[in-house]
C-alpha cells in the first residue's frame, strides 16, 4: 500500500474496533436488566444474598430509578474508564482480577496459535506439493478428526495418555507447586506445563489452516505469474516460496484474523481442563459461583483481545499485501 | 431425485456418515427400551470397568451405568442440535433475506450487525447467556442460535443478491406479484441447496457446543448430556478413565457423521462442484 495513505486507513480502522467495543458494553448492559431479578443484585454478583444496604448503593451508584438512558450512560462511562465493575465474592475490582489473569491466557493462545499457523502452513505446503502424498492424506485426516471432536474431550484424551499413562507431561496448573525454580528451570517448567494445553487448543486450527493453505496454493499454482516464473527457469523450490506460498498466504492471515474469537473462546475450555490459571480459569470459577461482574468483566476483556487481534491482522495484511486498497 | 441419490452414494463417507447417524438415532428411540428407568439410577457399585457387572461401558462415581447416560444423552443432543439449528436457520434466512433483497441501506445495516456477532467471541457469549438466563433446556437452545445464526445469514444474502436480478424474479415483479410471496415463493427455493448443506454442518457444530457449554456445568440439570458425563468424569479421570472417553467417542461419531453427510449433500447438490473439492 502506498504508505502515505496509512494513517488514513488505520484511522478507520480504529474507528470500526472503538464501535464494536461499544456495541459489546451496550450488549452487557442490556443482559444486566434482561436477567432475571433485580439488576443491582445481578450487578452485586450474588442473586438476593448480597445485603439491603449495599444494594441501595448499587441503585443509586449506577442511578438504578433513573431512566434506561441515563443508567446506560452512567455504565458506558464506567467501562470506558476502565471500571468493570466489583466482584463482591473475590472482593476485588474485575479490572484487577482480568489483567492479574491475562498473561497466562496471553501465553496460552499465543503458543497455540504460533504452533498451529507454523505446523498448518508447512503441512499445507507440502501437501500442495504433492497431491496425494501422506502429507495429504494426514491433512485430511486431521481435518476431518478435529472438525469432530470436542475440544475439551482432546485435552482430557492428552492429559489420560500423557500424564496418567506414560506420567511424562504435568496435568494441570502453569508451575510446579512449591518447587520455586528459578531462571531457565522455571521457564522449562513452565514450558513443560504450557505443552498439553497448547497442543489441545492448536491442533484443530492447525488442521484448519493447513487446509486452507492447501487449498490457496493450488489455487495460485495454477495462475500466468507462476507460469511464467517457471518458463523462466526460477528454481522451483524459489517459486513456491516466492511466488506461490506468498500470495497463498493472505487468504490464511484473514482467516485467523476472522477465528481469533474463537480462538480465545476455546481457551477458555482448555483453561477450565488443565487448570490453567487464566482468563478463561476465572470464566469457569466466576460461572460456578454465579459471580455475573466478572463474567461480563471477561466477555468484555475477550472481545477487546479478538477487536485488537483483527486490527493486527488488517495491518499486516495491508503492509503485506500492494493490492490492499483503503477501503 | 434419483440422480441426487446416486450422486450421493458416490460419495462413501457420506454413506458410511449416514449409517452412523441412523444408529445414532436408533439409540436415542430406543434408549428407553434398552435402559429402562431413568439413567440417573445407582444401578451397581462405583467405579466399575467397563465389562463389569453386566455394564459394558462401566459405572460411574455414583455407580451409575455409563451406557445408559450416553443412550438416554443422545436424545438431548440431537433434540438440541436440530432445534437450536432451525431457530438459528430461521433468524439467518430471514436476515439474510431482507438484506439480499432489499440491498443498499439496509443491507449494509444488516451485515454489519452480522459482522459484529462474527467478531465476538461467540463461545464466551453463549456462556454468558445461558448463565444469566439459568440453565435450561431452551436457555441452552437459545444461546446456541443466537450465535450460530451469521454464516446463514452471509450465505442467503450472497444467493439473493444473485437471484433477484434474474429474469424469472424480475418476471414476478412484473406479474404483481407482492415482495413477500416473491422471496419465499419464487426466490427462497432457487436458494435452498446451500441452506440444507449449511445446516447439517450447523447441527454438528450445534452438538459441539452444547457438549461444550454442559462440560462447563451449563447444562439443564435434570438432563443427562454427553457433555455433562465427561464433566463429571474429568476429576477422576486418574480413577475411571471410561468415564470420559466413551461419551467423547459418541459426540466425535454423531459429529463426524453429520460432516460426513453434510459432504455428501454438498456433492449431490452441486454435481459440477463434486470431486472437483479440495
Amino acid at each position: 500500500m502506498d504508505p502515505s495513505k496509512l494513517p488514513g486507513f488505520l484511522a478507520k480502522r480504529l474507528v470500526k474496533a472503538a464501535i464494536v467495543v461499544l456495541a459489546i458494553v451496550v450488549c452487557n448492559f442490556f443482559l444486566i436488566h434482561a436477567a432475571p431479578g433485580d439488576p443491582a443484585s445481578v450487578i452485586a454478583g450474588q442473586s438476593g444474598a448480597a445485603d439491603e444496604r449495599f444494594l441501595q448503593q448499587l441503585r443509586t451508584q449506577f442511578g438504578l430509578d433513573q431512566p434506561l438512558y441515563v443508567q446506560l450512560w452512567i455504565y458506558v462511562k464506567g467501562v470506558l474508564t476502565l471500571d468493570l465493575g466489583f466482584s463482591h465474592r473475590q472482593q476485588m475490582p474485575v479490572a484487577t482480577l482480568i489483567l492479574d489473569r491475562l498473561p497466562a491466557t496471553l501465553l496460552l493462545t499465543g503458543a497455540a496459535f504460533a504452533f498451529a499457523i507454523t505446523l498448518g502452513i508447512t503441512l499445507g505446503t507440502l501437501a500442495a506439493q504433492r497431491v496425494g502424498s501422506w502429507a495429504d492424506s494426514v491433512i485430511t485426516v486431521l481435518a476431518l478428526t478435529f472438525y469432530a471432536t470436542p475440544l475439551f474431550w482432546v485435552g482430557l484424551m492428552l492429559v489420560l495418555f500423557f500424564s496418567v499413562w506414560l506420567e511424562w507431561l504435568p496435568s494441570f496448573g502453569m508451575m510446579s507447586v512449591g518447587a520455586n525454580l528459578t531462571g531457565i528451570a522455571a521457564v522449562l517448567d513452565v514450558a513443560k506445563h504450557l505443552l498439553l494445553p497448547a497442543l489441545t487448543l492448536g491442533l484443530f486450527y492447525m488442521a484448519v489452516y493447513a487446509r486452507l493453505t492447501r487449498a490457496t496454493m493450488l489455487e495460485v499454482a495454477d495462475q500466468d505469474f507462476v507460469k511464467t516464473a517457471r518458463a523462466k527457469g526460477v528454481p522451483e523450490g524459489q517459486v513456491v516460496r516466492r511466488h506461490v506460498l506468498r500470495n497463498a498466504l493472505l487468504p490464511v492471515i484473514t482467516f485467523a484474523g476472522i477465528q481469533a474469537g474463537q480462538l480465545v473462546g476455546g481457551s477458555i475450555l482448555v483453561e477450565t481442563v488443565f487448570a490453567w490459571p487464566g482468563i478463561g480459569r476465572l470464566a469457569f470459577e466466576a460461572l460456578l459461583a454465579r459471580d455475573y461482574p466478572v463474567l461480563m468483566g471477561v466477555f468484555f476483556a475477550t472481545s477487546v483481545m479478538v477487536v485488537l487481534f483483527n486490527l493486527l491482522t488488517d495491518l499486516l495484511y495491508a503492509v503485506v499485501d500492494p493490492r490492499v486498497e483503503v477501503a | 431425485m434419483m440422480a441426487f441419490f446416486r450422486s450421493f452414494a458416490r460419495n462413501k463417507g457420506a454413506v458410511v456418515g449416514l449409517v452412523v447417524l441412523a444408529l445414532v438415532f436408533a439409540m436415542a428411540g430406543l434408549a428407553d427400551v434398552i435402559f429402562p428407568g431413568t439413567p440417573w439410577d445407582m444401578v451397581a457399585a462405583p467405579f466399575m470397568p467397563p465389562g463389569e457387572m453386566d455394564m459394558w461401558l462401566g459405572s460411574d462415581s455414583l455407580g451409575r451405568d455409563v451406557a445408559a447416560g450416553i443412550a438416554h444423552g443422545s436424545r438431548i443432543s440431537l433434540l438440541v442440535g436440530a432445534v437450536s439449528t432451525v431457530v438459528a436457520l430461521a433468524l439467518g434466512v430471514s436476515l439474510g433475506a431482507v438484506a439480499g433483497y432489499l440491498g443498499g441501506f439496509v443491507d449494509d445495516l444488516v451485515m454489519r450487525f452480522t459482522e459484529f456477532f462474527q467478531t465476538i467471541p461467540s463461545f464466551v457469549l453463549a456462556i454468558l447467556l445461558v448463565a444469566i438466563f439459568t440453565p435450561t433446556i431452551s436457555s441452552v437452545v437459545f444461546a446456541i442460535a443466537v450465535v450460530s445464526w451469521p454464516p446463514v445469514a452471509r450465505v442467503v444474502r450472497a444467493e439473493f443478491l444473485s437471484l433477484r436480478s434474474r429474469e424469472f424474479v424480475q418476471a414476478a415483479e412484473v406479474l404483481g406479484k407482492s415482495r413477500l410471496s416473491i422471496v419465499v415463493g419464487d426466490i427462497l427455493p432457487n436458494a435452498l441447496s446451500p441452506i440444507i448443506v449449511l445446516s447439517s454442518l450447523m447441527v454438528a457444530n450445534a452438538i459441539l457446543l452444547e457438549s461444550a457449554l454442559s462440560f462447563l456445568g451449563l447444562g439443564d440439570p435434570n438432563l443427562m448430556t454427553w457433555g455433562f458425563l465427561i464433566g463429571s468424569g474429568r476429576s477422576v479421570i486418574r480413577l475411571a478413565w471410561w468415564m470420559s472417553v466413551f461419551p467423547g467417542i459418541a459426540i466425535f461419531l454423531t459429529v463426524l457423521a453429520l460432516n460426513l453427510v453434510g459432504e455428501g449433500l454438498s456433492d449431490a447438490l452441486n454435481p459440477r462442484l463434486a470431486g472437483r473439492r479440495t
